[in-house]
C-alpha cells in the first residue's frame, strides 16, 4: 500500500425532480413571500454594456416532445469577454452584468425566453480565442446529472469556424446542434436530449 | 494550506463511473431524457473555471428556517423539528466558502406545495418548502426545517421516495454546479428507491445519507442531522500546464 492521497469523492448527483421550481424559482411556481424574487430571472439592466439580444430555448426529449419542467442556467462573459467572477484573472467585468441566469421552461409552451447581451470572445488554453458563446446547464426530472452544453451564435460564422471547442467535435454534422439561428434580434436554440439531432453535450 | 494562490486552475475530471449514468431504465423518465452519445471533453477555459457569486445581502432573516419562513405569525410548520448542518468541501477536502446552498422538500406528510403534486396528503398552510443559505469561511451551512415525509410517485405501480431534502449547490467554478438529495440515516426506504438506485456505487449512496447527531441536537427542540457535500476539486496551479503553445 502507498500513502493515502486524502482526496474525497464528489457527492453523487440526483435528479432535480419535477418540483425543482420550489427550490430554485419559488415565485415562478406560486410560492411567494419567502424570497423577494427568483434569482437569475433577469440578466441585463439599463447600465449593462453590449449588444442586446433575445434568446429562445426549448428542450426536447427523445419522442420529440418539448419539456415543460426543465430548468436551464446560463453563464456567460460580458461584452468584453470577461466573467464576473473572483476566478477571472484577465480584468474586471462589467459590474452591471452578473453573467448568470436561471430560467424555468414555461409550464404550457415549454419555451424559455430571456434578454441578455452578446458575450465577447474568451480564450482557450494557449491563447487562441473561442467564438462567443453562452454556457448552459440543464436539469429536469429524468436527468440524473446536470447536462452541460454551449450556445454559439449563427451569425458568427468566421469565429465559429476557428473555435477550438467546436473543432473537437469529430462528427462535423453535429456541430450545428450548438449553433443558435438568428432572426432579427432573436436567437433560437433547440436542445435535443436524444435522437437524430441529439445536441452535443460536454464532459467538462 | 496557507499562501493560497487565486483559484484559477481547472477542475479534476468528473468520475462518471461514480456518478449516475444518464440512462437508468428503472427510473423510467430517464429513458427518453438521456443523451445517448458520448459527451465531449476539452481542457477547462475561463468559461468552466469561473462561476457566479452571491452575496450574503440576498439572504433574508428566515431564509434558513423552513419551520417559520412560510408560517403565519406565531405559528410554525407541522412535523418533527430538525436542524440540518454540514460543510461544503471539495475533493481536496478543503472547505468551499461563500457559496449558495438552496434546499427544497415535501412537508411532513410527503406533499409538495406545487400545482403538479396531487398526492392526497394535505398541504400544511404554514410550510412553503424552500430555503437557502451561504456557506461561511469554513464552508459551514445550517438550517432548520421539519422532517419531510416519504411519498409515492408514478414510476412502478408502488414506488415510494424515501424521506429526502433536495439540495442545489454552487462552487467557485460553473462546472462544480451540483444538484443532489439528502437522505436520513436508518431509513429502510432508501434501498428500495429507483432514483437512489441510479447511483451505481453503494458508497456513493452512503455519501448522501445524513447522520443523526445527538451532540448537535438542541434539547427539547430539534434533532440534528449532519450532511457534508463534496464538490469537484480544483487542480493546483503550482505547475502550470503549458501544453498548448506558450
Ligand atoms: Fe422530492
Amino acid at each position: 500500500m502507498a500513502q493515502d492521497l486524502n482526496r474525497l469523492k464528489e457527492s453523487a448527483s440526483q435528479t432535480a425532480g419535477p418540483y425543482v421550481h420550489i427550490g430554485l424559482t419559488p415565485n415562478f411556481c406560486g410560492i411567494e413571500g419567502i424570497f423577494p424574487d427568483d434569482l437569475g430571472a433577469s440578466l441585463v439592466s439599463d447600465q449593462t454594456k453590449g449588444e442586446r439580444i433575445s434568446v429562445v430555448i426549448r428542450v426536447f426529449d427523445g419522442t420529440g416532445s418539448v419539456l415543460k419542467d426543465a430548468l436551464v442556467e446560463t453563464w456567460q462573459a460580458d461584452a468584453e469577454g470577461l466573467y464576473n467572477s473572483p476566478s477571472e484573472t484577465r480584468g474586471a467585468a462589467d459590474p452591471a452584468f452578473s453573467g448568470w441566469g436561471r430560467f424555468p421552461s414555461d409550464m404550457e409552451s415549454g419555451e424559455i425566453r430571456f434578454e441578455t447581451i452578446k458575450p465577447g470572445p474568451v480564450p482557450f488554453p494557449g491563447g487562441r480565442m473561442m467564438a462567443p458563446h453562452i454556457n448552459l446547464w440543464i436539469v429536469a426530472r429524468g436527468i440524473n446529472l446536470g447536462l452541460a452544453t454551449r450556445l454559439y451564435f449563427g451569425d458568427e460564422e468566421a469565429a465559429n469556424a476557428e473555435d477550438p471547442v467546436l473543432a473537437r467535435i469529430e462528427h462535423r454534422n453535429r456541430v450545428p446542434t450548438l449553433i443558435a439561428s438568428r432572426d432579427g434580434d432573436i436567437y433560437t436554440f433547440d436542445i435535443h436530449l436524444q435522437g437524430e439531432m441529439e445536441t452535443v453535450f460536454f464532459d467538462i | 494550506m496557507k499562501n493560497q494562490r487565486p483559484e484559477t486552475g481547472g477542475f479534476f475530471q468528473r468520475d462518471r463511473a461514480w456518478q449516475p449514468p444518464a440512462l437508468t431504465p428503472l427510473y423510467k423518465t430517464s429513458v427518453v431524457r438521456s443523451p445517448q452519445k458520448a459527451p465531449i471533453a476539452f481542457p477547462h477555459t475561463p468559461s468552466e473555471i469561473t462561476g457566479p457569486t452571491f452575496g450574503h445581502g440576498i439572504l433574508g432573516a428566515l431564509d434558513n428556517d423552513l419551520t417559520l419562513n412560510h408560517a403565519r405569525s406565531g405559528e410554525s410548520a407541522i412535523g418533527p423539528r430538525i436542524i440540518v448542518y454540514g460543510r461544503v468541501l471539495d475533493e481536496n477536502a478543503r472547505p468551499v466558502p461563500n457559496v449558495l446552498v438552496e434546499f427544497w422538500q415535501a412537508n411532513a406528510g410527503g406533499r409538495y406545495r406545487h400545482k403538479k403534486d396531487g398526492y392526497l396528503a394535505p398541504l400544511d398552510p404554514n410550510f412553503g418548502g424552500c430555503g437557502r443559505t451561504i456557506t461561511d469561511e469554513d464552508g459551514n451551512y445550517s438550517f432548520r426545517t421539519i422532517m419531510p415525509g416519504a411519498y409515492p410517485w408514478p414510476n412502478g405501480i408502488n414506488d415510494w421516495r424515501p424521506a429526502h431534502i433536495h439540495f442545489s449547490v454552487f462552487g467557485h467554478g460553473f462546472v462544480q454546479r451540483l444538484i443532489t438529495q439528502m437522505y436520513f440515516e436508518g431509513d429502510p426506504m432508501i434501498w428500495k428507491c429507483p432514483i437512489v438506485g441510479t447511483i451505481p456505487d453503494r458508497r456513493a449512496i452512503e455519501g448522501l445519507i445524513a447522520a443523526l447527531d445527538m451532540e448537535a441536537t438542541v434539547p427539547m427542540d430539534a434533532r440534528a442531522y449532519k450532511f457534508d457535500i463534496v464538490l469537484r476539486g480544483r487542480r493546483s496551479t503550482l505547475f502550470e500546464n503549458r501544453m498548448e503553445g506558450n
